[in-house]
């Protein structure tokens, strides 16, 4: 047993998601990830029940372990009770952890996924805020949302919604009291220390790769992350 | 065959919800994609006789954060933990979620502290240093379809209209689509389990519809989280979908319901976005299939105004299914503000019809 798979094993979603597998690939014959990827949650399993630390370390730094969308699928189907949801779950955050996530492409995207969502829960309250979904990033949203956002205030106000107000209501101003008590939940469980770890690991890739990065979402690096595919992760090599 | 047996194994299927008193906690999605969604359910719990309590000071659960991986278990579990802290010193028991992955998330925390008990504690500690708090763990933990599935009956009793078509008296073709986390990794938490969730499909029944089966029923609509949060991943996001459309489309359904939050936001955009790719609509003539919450369809059902339910915000016009149902629409008033002027109108798609 490696030091790696150790450090695995203090997640309890990896104890409660490694049983035995027995590589029937029911997990990868339902799972959403595999037909779009080239991702084998089966493949995964079986690499973390060999407890070898170098293919766990090839795991950790690559881009294998972003594939999965996390709709835990698998761990309904699993005749073991093997769940490698969780699984992913744990790998994920001990190469935030240790800072192999910088070293593949889509482990990098988690600086952009902090400096929104993350960002968003600790200013607003809330994992999505209207006014930071540009139509620009999510063209895909159509014509109805860019009239929206452009009439933002007045189309919330139409459907009932408690826009940036005081009170109960949909998307209500949170109280910088309750805000507060977010940061220092943060704070005293890790997640503020996680966001510093994205943030330095990325810090120092950036500058590896001589892209320049700064403290907003309107730098080269972040908008490399986020839209940059340059390599096929679909088909198997 | 014994009835006995058949009932034994459906029990597994049961659940228990609570019938009123409810705490109410708001998702993130449905707030900035359908608002209308969540206004809709607190009019007919109204209208039901149901008493439902939201405090403002809750927030979101970060269950969007924790599956793409910024947010860390401890964290996620001390942010439910405060959301428990606010329903207890309000003095309620049963928590109801808006959000599947919140109710996902509040599932697998309450699991999590059942099989590992010094974590819960630890939990306590977290949240006492970090806000002074104490909570109680919820009596009854419901998703708000959950509710919705409980009192299908009463809003039967009390609807003007059915999923009916008003012209052939047939029995509009629903396609139901059940969120993930609603019941993947805890079966037993959801009506029907995760292979024959019945949340949906009941309500379907009782209010008049005709429920399709399909080969992709139970895939993802393909949220994936990072797969859509980052631009760069969207094509595992439409793929899913795509897939899901592809395989309903000779069933011919004429409404797909949903229950996640999510779920209807992707069903209704990547819809737009495959007709604009490739000029492939999914509908009838031209139109795409409609995509509906359970609040929006039981709004409908109870005879509120469309565009009260805030169906206008929709990228997938609704008419088609409105006027099969015979419900009236006023179109003047679609892109009208809360004072009756004009907010403009949204472009009209290139390939999808729009009303």
């Amino acid at each position: 047993m490696g030091a790696l798979y150790d450090k695995l094993r203090q997640d309890i979603r990896f104890v409660e998601g490694l049983t035995a597998c027995l590589n029937c690939g029911t997990c990868t014959a339902i799972c959403p990830a595999a037909e779009f990827y080239n991702y084998q949650p089966r493949k995964l399993v079986d690499i973390l029940q060999t407890r070898d630390d170098e293919k766990i370390l090839e795991l950790l730094k690559g881009d294998t372990i972003w594939y999965c969308g996390e709709c835990m699928s698998c761990v309904t189907r699993c005749p073991r009770n093997n769940a490698p949801g969780l699984l992913i779950t744990a790998l994920r955050s001990l190469s935030q952890e240790l800072g192999y996530f910088v070293e593949s492409e889509k482990g990098r995207q988690q600086l952009a996924i902090k400096r929104t969502v993350g960002h968003w829960i600790l200013e607003y309250g809330y994992c999505l805020y209207p006014s930071q979904i540009t139509p620009e990033n999510h063209p895909e949203q159509g014509p109805i949302w860019e009239w929206e956002f452009q009439n933002l205030e007045k189309v919330m106000e139409r459907l009932g919604a408690n826009y940036q107000k005081a009170g109960p209501g949909v998307l209500r101003a949170i109280p910088q009291e309750d805000l507060d008590e977010i940061k220092k939940i943060f704070d005293e469980t890790g997640g503020t220390a996680r966001f510093e770890k994205i943030e330095s690991f990325s810090r120092q890739k950036a500058e590896e790769m001589g892209i320049q990065l700064d403290d907003g979402l309107q730098n080269d690096y972040i908008k490399h992350i986020y839209t940059a595919v340059n390599k096929d992760h679909t088909t198997e090599p | 065959m014994k009835p006995e047996g058949k009932r034994l194994v459906w029990n597994e299927y049961q659940k228990e919800i609570a019938n009123d008193n409810y705490f109410y906690v708001r998702s993130c999605v449905r707030q900035n994609f359908f608002p209308g969604a969540e206004k809709t359910f607190l009019r007919y719990m109204k209208d039901m006789g149901r008493n439902v309590f939201e405090n403002p000071s809750h927030t979101t659960c970060s269950g969007i954060g924790y599956h793409s991986d910024i947010v860390p278990f401890e964290t996620a579990m001390t942010m439910v933990a405060r959301q428990f802290a606010l329903m207890s010193e309000a003095g309620y028991e049963n928590f109801v979620t808006s959000c599947i992955t919140s109710f996902g998330l509040y599932s697998e925390v309450l699991e999590t502290w059942e099989h590992f008990p010094a974590v819960e504690e630890k939990i306590r500690g977290h949240l006492r240093n970090a806000t002074g708090r104490e909570f109680v763990k919820p009596k009854n933990l419901a998703h708000a379809s959950d509710v919705t599935f409980k009192l299908r009956k009463d809003i039967s009793k009390a609807g003007k209209y059915r999923l009916i078509n008003h012209i052939t008296g047939n029995s509009i073709r629903v396609v139901e689509h059940i969120g993930c986390h609603y019941s993947r990794m805890f079966p037993n938490k959801g009506v029907g389990g995760a292979e024959y969730p019945y949340v949906l499909i009941g309500m379907i029944d009782e209010w008049g519809g005709e429920v399709i089966d399909y080969p992709e029923r139970r895939h993802c609509c393909g949220f994936g989280f990072r797969q859509y949060l980052v631009k760069a991943n969207r094509g595992y996001s439409v793929s899913s979908s795509k897939k899901k459309f592809d395989s309903m489309k000779p069933y011919k359904p004429e409404l797909i319901l949903t229950n996640c939050p999510g779920c209807p936001m992707f069903l209704d955009r990547w819809q737009y976005a495959i007709s604009e790719m490739e000029g492939t609509t999914y509908g009838e003539n031209g139109q795409g299939i409609p995509v509906m919450t359970y609040e929006e369809l039981a709004g409908l059902i109870l005879g509120y105004d469309p565009w009260d339910l805030g169906l206008q915000v929709h990228q997938v016009p609704v008419e088609p299914l409105l006027e099969k149902m015979g419900i009236p629409y006023d179109p003047a008033k679609k892109f009208l503000d809360i004072n009756g002027n004009s907010m403009g109108k949204p472009k009209p798609p290139s390939a999808m019809k729009f009303y």
